[in-house]
């Protein structure tokens, strides 16, 4: 079945200011082919992907869809030409049948009014090439994930895709659902479309692909029969990466411990169980959506708690909200600074305080002069750079930015702080104080959680490893085991 | 920061001094003294209730029923004084209780249930007229007690009315629990991030349900003060307070996107609406005209606060895309 070229990147490079997205990357795509493309975390895939949809102009080189030359795609040139792509997040509108999401914005009509019945008709046929049964006139609301997902593949297909990108299609998906997704896909190839498929999960990329490509730091790796190839040859290719920064030494050791997770169960998460010490850092690792985020969530109070408890200094923590975590000691620098962490139109003052508030009021009333100390002792100790502390906290960079969220925290004097990405779009330079500042933290005897997607950050910071994978633990890697297959292996749950 | 908010607030004021200026050469009666203490003495109420309204505002909320809790207050208020012989200070204290009650409830409905507080409000804006009617019977009840009406007619010193002396402390008073107090500071937390705000640890909804309890506390001041100056309790008498009270917050600089403004520039609103009202009258303008006028008044003001919001969204954007690459 698998024919010839159907679409070919010639030399694509995306730069951004300081950042090299994609570079220089050739590689070619066959006609019926099920081509996986597998990468870490921020590798370039969707980079890559939104090149090939015309989301994004590269910077440099040409695209090539069945001989066809374009220097850049724009979304509707890449629709033209069959390109459709399938996003993570679903594009239905949940009170409309499942025929008219499928026509949505090219609806067939009847004079002034929409021809409902051919709709109908050409939904059931598209259904019926996919060999599944939905009736067209079901609202999508009413469907499963599974079902609304393959409408959406209907919609894909109604444009006579010829070729079909698919995003983690599986993410949010049952394991009965994804087997009719894989169905459906053996289909469509068979039809001869060509199935790009974007997927951490190395099993399904084993069951379904027929070609495998790797990208590692925005570079093409290699591709790979999938037939010829394993799931360790494959790791190997996805971290082949040198560890080149360098991390501040620390020295001390860890001590007692400070909190038990037992059996931790909801937000997503099951059966979490693992302890912390004082005086370490706890990374946690795993792909993206692997439920590091929600687990911190339970943690710190922000999310409810199904089953499972927190043992936290010898007693059960029970909190109701995030005020009486962070009372009992516990604060979350949270993955989305500018939305969670930071309030932007509120100077550093007002930001650093916030938490503490209470504690240099009297009756209430802020003791503004408390106020102000508070704020220099920190914008001193951890060097927040800005002329003044009644600057608005929109106006810092990023770097400065989480600084005044780490400023918030450490006013409160926390026993556990829990670290999510801290040095996400944060420069260099200001990386390796925010390095320094955990190490110190840890140092002082403070017990530090730390969920990175950056690989090198997590094995140069961490003394142990949790690793996540769909919602559950995989394993707990020891300081002399933390190795990037090792991660890996247990991130996309290999072993 | 300050700055930018002074350079704000002496925009709002240019406009109010523009407008002064406008009148005194329409109408030489405008410029008098009398003249002054009579616009103070009318915008007395509406800036009271534009005290709590501030509030309500900063925290992203909205109270659109504050108009007709001044009807109930003051014909509880009047019910009280006359029916049953209440002593006018107990009175008072009542329908101060009451003014708190109706903003809790507010509050609460807002808070556990997540409705739209433009809805919430509007519904108990129109049972709080229904009720005022029920008990007045649409009829007017007056002659109440001296020492009462001097609270709004009277002055001090034949120059200075009591009322503006109410008005001023409520001023400070609402300044004070903005700028000073752990509350004030949570407003405007929770009216420009209120996710952050939770997150760092601040309790959204004890504090919401403060804001629209204040918001009753002060209107119900306003209603009272009301009451002793016309000296007649009717059930239309509030109708309209809750349109005014938010033009003056939002012609004030107080954003009705939640998150921004002073107590200085609501009252600054508050002069300029009441200038406004007070020239055209003195013009002898037509009164539907008027409405017109104040209709338009809203609807510039509300138009450049979402405007200058989203030009600073847009550049923000452009800002994190820059930073985020």
């Amino acid at each position: 079945m698998v024919g010839d070229t159907i679409l070919k990147l010639n030399h694509i490079s995306k730069l951004y200011p300081g950042v090299t997205a994609l570079n220089n990357i050739c590689m070619e795509f066959r006609e019926g082919e099920i081509h996986a493309i597998v990468g870490e975390n921020g590798a370039g895939k969707s980079t890559m992907i939104k090149t090939i949809s015309g989301a994004i102009e590269p910077t440099q080189g040409t695209i090539e869809i069945l001989g066809e030359i374009f220097n850049k795609l724009s979304p509707k040139i890449s629709r033209q030409k069959g390109v459709a792509v399938i996003y993570q997040e679903f594009t239905l509108i949940p009170v409309l049948s499942a025929a008219e999401n499928i026509f949505m914005g090219e609806f067939l009509m009847n004079g002034i009014v929409l021809d409902n019945k051919e709709m109908g008709k050409k939904a059931s046929e598209l259904f019926e090439r996919l060999q599944v049964k939905i009736d067209p006139k079901t609202k999508v609301a009413d469907l499963t994930t599974g079902f609304q997902q393959i409408v959406e593949i209907a919609k894909a297909i109604s444009k006579k895709a010829k070729i079909l990108i698919m995003d983690e299609p599986s993410a949010p998906l049952t394991i009965t659902e994804v087997e009719v997704m894989y169905n459906i896909i053996d289909t469509l190839k068979e039809q001869g479309v060509t199935i790009i498929y974007i997927s951490h999960r190395l099993e399904e990329i084993f069951r379904l692909s027929d070609r495998v490509t790797i990208i590692r730091d925005g570079c093409y790796v290699t591709t790979l029969n999938t037939k010829d190839t394993n799931k360790q040859e494959v790791i190997k290719y996805m971290v082949g990466r040198e560890l080149t920064e360098s991390y501040p030494e620390r020295t001390n050791k860890a001590a007692e411990t400070v909190m038990n997770v037992h059996n931790l169960t909801g937000n997503g998460v099951k059966s979490i169980s693992f302890n912390l010490k004082r005086g370490e850092i706890l990374g946690m690792g795993g792909l993206v959506g692997a439920g590091r985020t929600e687990l911190a969530q339970l943690i710190f109070g922000s999310e409810k708690i199904v089953s499972g408890e927190i043992i936290y200094k010898g007693k059960a923590l029970t909190v109701k909200n995030c005020e009486q975590s962070i009372n009992a000691g516990i604060s979350m620098i949270p993955e989305d600074r500018k939305r969670h962490g930071v309030i932007l139109d509120m100077t550093i003052k007002d930001n650093i305080t916030m938490p503490s508030l209470k504690r240099i009021s009297k009756r209430n009333v802020i003791n503004q002069k408390k106020e102000i100390e508070v704020t220099k002792l920190y914008q001193n100790s951890l060097e927040i750079k800005t002329p003044s502390i009644f600057q608005y906290v929109k106006n810092l960079s990023g770097g400065n930015q989480q600084k005044v969220v780490l400023a918030k925290w450490l006013a409160r004097n926390p026993d556990i702080i829990i670290f999510d990405e801290p040095t996400r779009g944060i420069d260099v330079g200001a990386k390796q104080e925010i390095y320094q500042i955990m190490n110190n933290l840890a140092n002082e005897g403070k017990a530090i959680i730390m969920i990175s997607s950056d690989m090198e950050e997590l094995i140069g910071m961490s003394d142990r490893i949790v690793v996540l994978n769909k919602g559950r633990m995989t394993g707990i890697l020891e300081k002399k085991d933390i190795s990037q297959e090792n991660i890996l292996l247990k991130a996309v749950g290999a072993n | 920061m300050e700055k930018i908010l002074r350079r704000k607030e002496f925009g709002v004021l240019m406009v109010l001094f523009a407008l002064i200026v406008f009148f005194s050469i329409v109408s030489p009666q405008f410029l008098q003294a009398k003249n002054f203490f009579n616009i103070t003495k009318q915008i007395a109420t509406v800036g009271i209730v534009s005290v709590g309204f501030t509030f309500v505002l900063i925290t992203g909320g909205i109270d659109l029923s504050v108009g007709y809790q001044i009807s109930l207050d003051i014909v509880v208020v009047a019910v009280l004084m006359r029916t049953f012989g209440v002593p006018w200070f107990l009175a008072c204290i009542i329908g101060i209780i009451l003014g708190i009650i109706i903003g809790l409830i507010n509050g609460m409905i807002i808070v556990k249930s997540h409705v739209a507080p433009l809805i919430v409000t509007l519904s108990m804006m129109t049972i709080l007229k229904g009720l005022s009617y029920l008990i007045t019977n649409g009829l007017a009840i007056f002659k109440f007690d001296k020492s009462f009406v001097a609270l709004g007619q009277e002055t001090i010193g034949g120059v200075i009315p009591i009322s503006l002396l109410f008005f001023v402390a409520i001023i400070i008073i609402g300044g004070f629990i903005l700028n000073k107090t752990v509350y004030g500071r949570y407003f405007y937390a929770i009216g420009n991030n209120v996710e952050a705000a939770k997150l760092s640890g601040v309790n959204v909804e004890r504090v919401q349900l403060l804001a629209y309890g204040l918001c009753g506390f002060f209107t119900s001041i306003g209603a009272i003060l009301m009451l002793a100056r016309l000296n007649s309790a009717q059930s239309s008498t509030g109708d309209g307070y809750e349109f005014n009270s938010l033009t003056a917050c939002v012609v004030g600089g107080v954003s009705a996107n939640g998150g921004k403004g002073t107590i200085a520039g609501a009252i600054i609103g508050c002069l300029i609406v009441g200038v406004l009202q007070n020239g055209l009258a003195i013009m002898n303008i037509n009164e539907y005209i008027q409405e017109v006028i104040k209709g338009v008044v809203l609807l510039i003001a509300v138009v450049y606060d979402t405007l200058s919001l989203l030009r600073n969204e847009k550049i923000k954007k452009i800002k994190t895309i820059n930073a985020d690459n």
